[in-house]
């Protein structure tokens, strides 16, 4: 039978995306469907660390050794997705000696360099490190930005032929007796691009081999054909400060804990987390005390953070799974390793397989094994070449910076720009037509601007993962209009009124959790500026009723 | 020694002038003072004058024809309700006197309906000049300008969604170069400087002021409109030079739509204010933050607990890190609201910085918002109590100070986003705070 396409992978996240572009870069026809946007569910919604390994180091030394092999290779294939911070991992006085030592030990075993600094040399490389912290282990964390690194995979995936359907939400998986044979989804009505079908219709899509990469999720579609995939959801808050206390990747050196982590990130500074285990990845409640929990334990590490300035919180869902009969309580325990099942092998249901567990940092490699399966289940010969083809803009990343002028930008906005383009900045910025800056907060311009449009369509939140625009610290109240301006007239004025809408919305969403001080101070201000100035609250376009305008002043 | 004034107004920003204007007219030979800190928001506001665009807690009524007919049923605690409606119309008046003909919009109680750069339209009381060839009501057909290195006003755009809110005319919009603006990300007041002096610029026909470039770019592209709306960015000082230059080279009328931040119709207005508080002998302070204050009678005051008979013997303003005494007899509170920072908050508090006065609010700050972005915010309502004679009530319901009144954002109990209300509420509180201040010093 003839099928849509030979493999049909289901998430956007880094996983599928990353799973895409190994299988297209290999010569096999794919197709990827996303409910929402890229990055929608666990890959947008965690805390940007590139791991060293380190984290691992005592509890789980195969994921430690696999992070520092991977984290070097995305310093290579994805340079312009990654600022190589650094890390400490920091003991405080109530933190243990033997643990200290553990941890330094299972690094140097697992092939992590690690370097011991004092208390004082430790507050050299960060000095707002608390005054009593007794010494750190300096290891290569790294800071990665998710959104970046994922569009960068899905585009280059597209570049070898893959088909990338966002907004293609599965309702159902099409299964023949024992075999799953594709999926039914829906196009969701929204604001975003749509390459193949309409919004509100549904499309069935056969493939060869089906492969399940919906992390968190995956146990909701494995249903769909009944097939029992136990995964446990566990959530954990991630709280973003307006500036970067630090430099490096702060990590508190002890067994575990909530709150143990401070990632430098872009123009911010990212708090997290903790780990709950919830019953729903897209119901669960957010909790104040969460927030201020964060707040207050990693200021022992770094006091200032009790006076900063928060913009916002979000909480991303963990996708982990362990084998059956493992019965692990807290999901603290349980491992970050990842599983393929073959559903043929375990189920009796040929077709299809599911990808459950892991995290970001091995992204690549998980997709390289799990391309490795589809080819062997596929019979087909050909190797994974992603540790080494650089991802589109880190190309020749090295002689970037000297070959290229600045575009006519000012310096903070071109570098800033040059580091999310990558070596796309040339393609993106050179352009003779006029070039303001769209968010200032985060130094986008137009071109950059106009550049998301195309790749995403109308959806101004796609606009916003792969620019950075309206994410520092007025949460898109200044620049919002402005990005929706952009859309104007390719889209008409409804759609970029509901594009509007929609990432205005998003972006109140996580402030919500960052309402004291400053952050309130400036809700306030975007609230006045979109409903006083511009009445956008009470807009009469958007009202049931029509206005009697003579009834007002027409003038003297 | 203290500097010794009759009142003292802290804050700048249209509430703050507006107190002490009145002040000063209410009381000819009071020594009146106005001290501030920061620039005020005027300058993120967008000039126009609100008086009530909405009813309160009724927004899907529409907007309203009469702003002064809601205003006897707003609820009790509104600052309008606090003043008295009468006290709105003289604020209003003594408003159009200030401002003489830089405004309109006095020839009728009706709202205007004036086009926003988003391209809506949003109910208003009181219009800059520059804006009133602009009304949504005025069925003349409208040419909207927008320039490309301009990325706040998209005019063909707005155009469209002036259309799609039902506005009485046909409105098109286009996009053009700026003649004489080579940076790409040029601010504002360099479009308006450029326009005030006529500054000479290349064009394709050798050099040209800048009025006449400008013109002559429009009007190639004019289809029969009989007016021409410019984002509002059509000079600064010389303002009214500048559209009336242009209007006669393109022979219709021109306008300008009020923008968002930095906004020139608010700082023209500013500027306005402190020219009439100049003619006024009004005594200004800037750049000072007010720091700290004492009472008359301190050992009173913790013996027991702030029986509203307290006064405030002075403030302390810190001029470059000196501390300044500044001693009055009356003293008005116009330090904003949350934007203005004159209410300030922490995790657990909201509070309102210099006097420390009662901020009514909610223990659980996730009872401060709501989930819906333009949803009924009760953040938005914070500011301090009043009693009728606008003097600040702690939270038994006594005034705080004997001889403390507030005005403008400071105050709470009312939504101005959502209301459209927040000029109206700074005149009319502004107005009594200072009149009041001025006579119960006298």
């Amino acid at each position: 039978m003839a099928t849509d396409t030979e493999v049909l992978v289901l998430g956007g996240g880094s996983t599928g995306c990353g799973i895409a572009r190994d299988l297209a870069m290999r010569g096999l026809e794919v197709t990827l469907v996303e409910r929402g946007n890229l990055t929608d569910g666990t890959t947008g919604r965690m805390h940007g660390l590139l791991h060293s390994g380190g984290r691992y180091a005592v509890s789980d030394r195969a994921s430690a050794t696999e992070c520092i092999e991977e984290n070097e290779i995305l310093r290579e294939i994805a340079g312009h997705c990654v600022e190589e911070t650094g890390g400490l991992f920091v003991q405080r006085p109530e933190d243990s000696d033997d643990y200290f030592r553990e941890k330094l030990e299972g690094c140097r075993d697992c092939g992590i360099p690690a370097r011991v600094l004092s208390g004082r040399e430790a507050r050299e490389v960060e000095p707002y490190l608390a005054e009593d912290v007794k010494r750190a282990i300096e290891v290569p964390d790294g800071a990665v930005d998710p959104f970046r690194l994922c569009v960068a995979n899905a585009l280059d995936a597209e570049t070898h032929g893959a088909r990338i359907e966002t907004h293609a939400e599965v309702v159902d998986l099409l299964r023949d007796g024992d075999d799953v044979y594709g999926v039914e989804v829906r196009h969701e009505s929204g604001p975003g691009k749509r390459i193949h079908d309409a919004a509100g219709t549904t499309e069935e899509i056969t493939a060869e081999y089906v492969v399940n990469a919906t992390g968190a999720w995956a146990g909701q579609i494995g249903a769909m054909a009944d097939l029992e995939i136990e995964v446990r959801p566990s959530k954990g808050v991630m709280t973003i400060m307006n500036v970067r206390q630090v430099d490096t990747v702060i990590n508190r050196c002890r067994p575990k804990g909530d709150a143990d982590i401070v990632v430098p990130h872009e123009t911010t500074a990212i708090l997290g987390t903790t780990d709950e285990e919830v019953a729903d990845p897209d119901d669960f409640p957010e909790d104040q005390w969460e927030v201020d929990g964060m707040i207050d334990t990693l200021s022992e590490l770094v006091p200032i953070l009790e006076e900063a300035r928060t913009i916002r919180s979000f909480w991303g869902v963990r996708p982990l799974y362990e084998p059956p009969g493992t019965g692990t309580q807290d999901p603290t325990d349980i491992t970050r390793d990842f599983f393929l099942l073959d559903h043929a092998e375990r189920d009796g249901v040929s077709g299809i397989s599911s990808i459950v567990g892991g995290k970001f940092t091995t992204y690549r490699a998980m997709a390289e094994e799990i391309s490795d399966h589809v080819c062997e289940k596929l019979g087909v010969r050909a190797s994974c070449a992603t540790a080494e083809e650089p991802l589109p803009g880190s190309e020749d990343i090295a002689t970037l910076e000297a070959g290229m002028d600045d575009f006519g930008l000012r310096s903070p906005v071109a570098r800033r720009s040059k580091q999310r383009l990558g070596s796309r900045a040339s393609e993106v910025l050179e352009t003779d037509a006029a070039n303001p800056v769209i968010c200032q907060c985060e130094g986008v311009t137009r071109a950059e601007i106009r550049d998301a449009i195309d790749q995403s369509g109308s959806d101004l939140n796609a606009v916003r993962i792969r620019t950075r625009a309206s994410m520092g610290n007025c949460q898109g109240g200044f620049c919002c209009q402005n990005m929706a301006n952009e859309l104007h007239p390719e889209y008409d004025e409804a759609t970029v009124r509901a594009s509007l809408d929609e990432l205005f919305q998003e972006r109140w969403k996580g402030q919500r959790h960052a309402l004291w001080g400053e952050q309130l101070s400036q809700a306030m201000l975007n609230y006045a500026l979109h409903a006083t100035t511009m009445n956008r609250d009470r807009d009469p376009a958007n009202e049931p009723t029509a206005i009697d305008f003579a009834d007002f002043d027409g003038g003297a | 020694m203290a500097i010794e004034d009759d009142v003292l107004v802290i804050g700048g920003g249209l509430a703050g002038a507006t107190a002490a204007l009145a002040a000063a007219d209410a009381a000819p030979d009071a020594r009146v003072r106005l001290v501030t800190y920061k620039q005020s928001t005027l300058r993120h506001a967008s000039g126009l004058i609100d008086i009530l665009g909405y009813a309160p807690g009724a927004p899907e009524e529409g907007p309203l024809v009469d702003p002064f007919d809601a205003l006897e049923d707003l609820p009790q605690g509104h600052p309008y309700e606090r003043v008295g409606s009468e006290a709105v119309r003289e604020a209003l008046a003594f408003f159009d006197e200030t401002v003489g003909d830089a405004y309109a919009g006095d020839h009728t109680d009706a709202n205007a309906l004036v086009p926003t750069h988003g391209g809506t339209v949003k109910p208003t009381a009181r219009y800059p000049v520059a804006a009133a060839d602009g009304l949504a009501s005025d069925d003349r057909d409208a040419l909207l300008v927008g320039f490309e290195t301009l990325p706040d006003f998209e005019a063909p755009l707005a155009a469209a969604h002036l259309e799609a809110a039902g506005a009485p005319f046909s409105a098109r919009g286009v996009t053009v170069p700026f003649p004489g603006i080579v940076r790409d990300d040029a601010k504002v007041t360099r479009y308006a400087h450029l326009l005030d002096h006529d500054e000479s610029v290349a064009t394709g026909a050798g050099e040209t002021g800048a009025r006449e470039a400008l013109a002559t770019t429009i009007s190639e592209r004019l289809e029969g409109e009989s007016r021409v709306g410019f984002p509002a960015i059509l000079g600064d000082e010389r303002a009214d030079a500048v559209r009336a230059d242009l209007a006669d080279a393109l022979g219709v009328d021109v306008f300008e739509v009020p923008m968002g931040p930095p906004s020139l119709p608010g700082m023209r207005l500013e500027d306005l204010l402190y020219g009439a508080l100049e003619e006024r002998g009004v005594r200004v302070t800037s750049g000072v933050p007010v720091i700290d204050f004492e009472t008359a009678e301190a050992d009173a005051v913790a013996a027991d607990g702030g029986s509203g008979d307290d006064r405030i013997d002075r403030v302390v303003v810190d001029r470059n890190g000196t501390e300044v005494p500044h001693r009055a007899d009356q003293y008005v509170l116009a330090t904003g609201g949350l934007v203005g920072k004159g209410v300030r908050s922490e995790r657990e508090r909201v509070f309102e910085p210099i006097f420390d006065c009662h901020v009514p609010h909610a223990e659980d700050r996730y009872d401060w918002f709501v989930d819906d972005a333009f949803g009924d915010h009760p953040f938005a309502r914070f500011g301090l109590a009043p009693d009728r004679d606008l003097r600040p009530l702690d939270a038994r319901d006594d005034p705080e100070f004997a001889n403390l009144r507030a005005a403008g954002a400071v105050l709470g109990g009312y939504d101005f986003a959502a209301e459209k209300s927040g000029a109206g509420v700074s005149l009319a509180t502004g107005y009594v705070a200072g009149t009041r201040a001025a006579e119960e010093g006298e």
